[in-house]
């Protein structure tokens, strides 16, 4: 099945401890930044070259992979990686997301609940959550270090002196185990809640940035908030126009040249499994 | 509390800080007792600044001690202690004043974000409270108000420098370092930046170490007055007898520059 010539899942034994040393490291001191070798692989920065180096690392012949891009499963991104480790690894892959092991992600978190065993992988981009407000890496390491946090709910202030609520619609920072301030990846902030003390484990890969960070299961993940404006997810009226699912993360569709538009579930096997509960997919 | 006036808040012993073969500072030695305004005086580059900077931590001397008596009644070692201590056992004890408001201020942050941030950073975590505060902090130093969610880019350059004040009092600290606080200002903003000032301070019961190179500065706001010259202190005493009566040449000299209006 697997493409001859490269080793299993594309990366070579060396590299792949370097990034396991990097990720037990990650799941030892959650939320911390570990910094690692980042390798050069085969597309481009920004497309999720963190996420494969860290699933390539972790994955055996025994698992069953899915890799979703904005929640769906057909879409380029996720297309591209899933047959990258099929055929560099003859792994399984799978759309769905109960019977995956390791699910490689770009900005959603999976409406079903993961359950203990299963690993999600983030592809991130800005792994600094201090970033919009220091510039510089060695200040925002020091700041990391004496936990110095305050400013970052000088942001959530300012959005609610403007506005009256918080704006921050994705990536919304989080302080993992009462500790490290984390960037949870551009995730919608109605994916935060899924975070906090998840039975999966979950991974972090920023390949541009080369660091890698991790969310151990059952981990406390508290959204960044005041006591008298809590952290809220947001409600729409829509309901998903094909599977009428009114609690998951809809995507907003035109439909034709009049500005028509649907708003369908961005969870593409969730909206499935509820059109067709029995259904076995090939 | 057991802090009380029968000992120093701040005690300097031979403090000194050499950049390369240059002595900014040599073998500074003085107490500050709460409430206690020193002012310290000199030309450029006599080491006001330095010493500043030592005490408030962002120089590192190259010898001596700096004791300060925590909230607690301990000394401890600003001079030896690492940062995460220094932030752990001193909390927000420590404000500073910078000459150029826009050092101490966060120029695309509201006014209001800008007084709540210490606040924020020191754990608060209700926004109305934290609004309350900055909005009575505002009136306090004489702001409008209505101006809280104003960038400080729009203020004057005295109300940057009151909102600097503002921000750096809101956590009631116990030491205030001031380095030039009037300076770049006209004179008549000077004067009612000087007022303020004097009226927090004797409301809040402040220890403040004011660096100036303005005597009139030092004269009305300072109760003691420490003369530098060439990284040493060459004079000390009550500021109305250093100012008229100076006994070293230097401070003397110094006296006798400031142009007669």
């Amino acid at each position: 099945m697997s493409a001859s010539g490269y080793n299993f899942a594309y990366l070579d034994e060396q590299s792949k401890r370097m990034i396991r040393r990097a990720l037990l490291k990650a799941v030892a001191v959650p939320g911390y930044q570990v910094p690692f070798a980042g390798r050069e692989m085969p597309l481009p920065y920004g497309w999720g070259t963190g996420g494969i180096q860290v699933t390539a690392s972790i994955i055996g012949r025994k698992d069953r992979l899915k890799v979703i891009d904005q929640g769906a499963d057909d879409t380029t991104n996720a297309v591209s990686i899933r047959k990258f480790f099929a055929r560099t690894a003859g792994v399984a892959t799978t759309t769905r997301t109960a019977e995956a092991s390791i699910i490689q992600t770009r900005h959603r978190i999976p409406e079903r609940p993961l359950q203990h065993g299963q690993i999600l992988v983030f592809q991130v981009p800005i792994p600094e959550p201090l970033r919009w407000l220091e510039p510089r890496e060695t200040q925002t390491r020091r700041m990391h270090a004496l936990a110095d946090y305050g400013a970052m709910h000088l942001k959530l202030y300012e959005d609610i002196a403007r506005f009256g609520r918080v704006t921050t619609a994705y990536d919304y920072p989080v302080q993992v185990n009462g500790r490290y301030l984390m960037s949870p990846s551009p995730i919608p902030r109605l994916d935060n809640p899924k975070l906090d003390r998840s039975p999966a484990l979950q991974l972090f890969g920023a390949g541009r940035e080369k660091r890698i960070y991790a969310v151990p299961p059952f981990t406390s993940v508290k959204s960044l908030d005041f006591a008298d404006h809590p952290f809220a997810v947001e409600r729409w009226s829509y309901r998903c126009a094909r599977c009428g699912a009114d609690d998951s993360y809809l995507d907003e569709i035109v439909v034709d040249d009049r500005g028509g538009r649907r708003f369908i579930c961005s969870d593409t096997d969730y909206c499935d499994s509820r059109l067709q509960p029995q259904a076995t997919l090939p | 509390m057991t802090t009380s006036v029968d000992s120093p808040l701040l005690t300097v012993e031979g403090l000194t800080k050499r950049f390369g073969t240059r002595m900014a500072c040599r073998d500074i030695e003085f107490s500050l007792w709460p409430g206690e305004v020193v002012g310290v005086v000199g030309e450029s580059g006599s080491g006001k600044t330095t010493l500043l900077g030592c005490i408030a931590g962002h120089v590192t001397p190259t010898a001596g001690r700096v004791w300060f008596e925590t909230r607690e009644g301990d000394k401890v070692d600003l001079a030896a202690l690492s940062e995460s201590d220094r932030r752990r056992r001193l909390g927000h004890d420590m404000g500073f004043v910078h000459q150029n408001p826009r050092d101490g201020l966060r120029l695309d942050v509201s006014a209001g974000g800008n007084i709540g941030e210490p606040l924020m950073r020191a754990g608060m975590r209700h926004y109305g409270a934290i609004r309350g505060l900055a909005a009575e902090w505002l009136g306090r130093v004489e702001i409008d108000a209505a101006r809280i969610d104003e960038s400080p880019r729009r203020f004057s350059g005295g109300m940057q420098q009151r909102l600097q004040i503002a921000r750096n009092l809101v956590t009631n600290p116990r030491l205030v370092l001031m380095d030039e606080p009037t300076g770049g200002l006209d004179v008549s903003v000077q004067a009612k930046l000087l007022d303020l000032i004097r009226q927090l301070v004797a409301d809040l019961g402040l220890a403040v170490i004011l660096v100036t190179h303005d005597l009139g500065v030092a004269r009305l706001l300072a109760h003691r007055l420490m003369v530098m010259q060439d990284g040493r202190i060459v004079e000390t005493g009550l500021t109305d007898q250093v100012l008229d009566d100076p006994h070293e040449p230097y401070t003397q000299l110094l006296v006798s520059s400031v142009l007669p209006l």
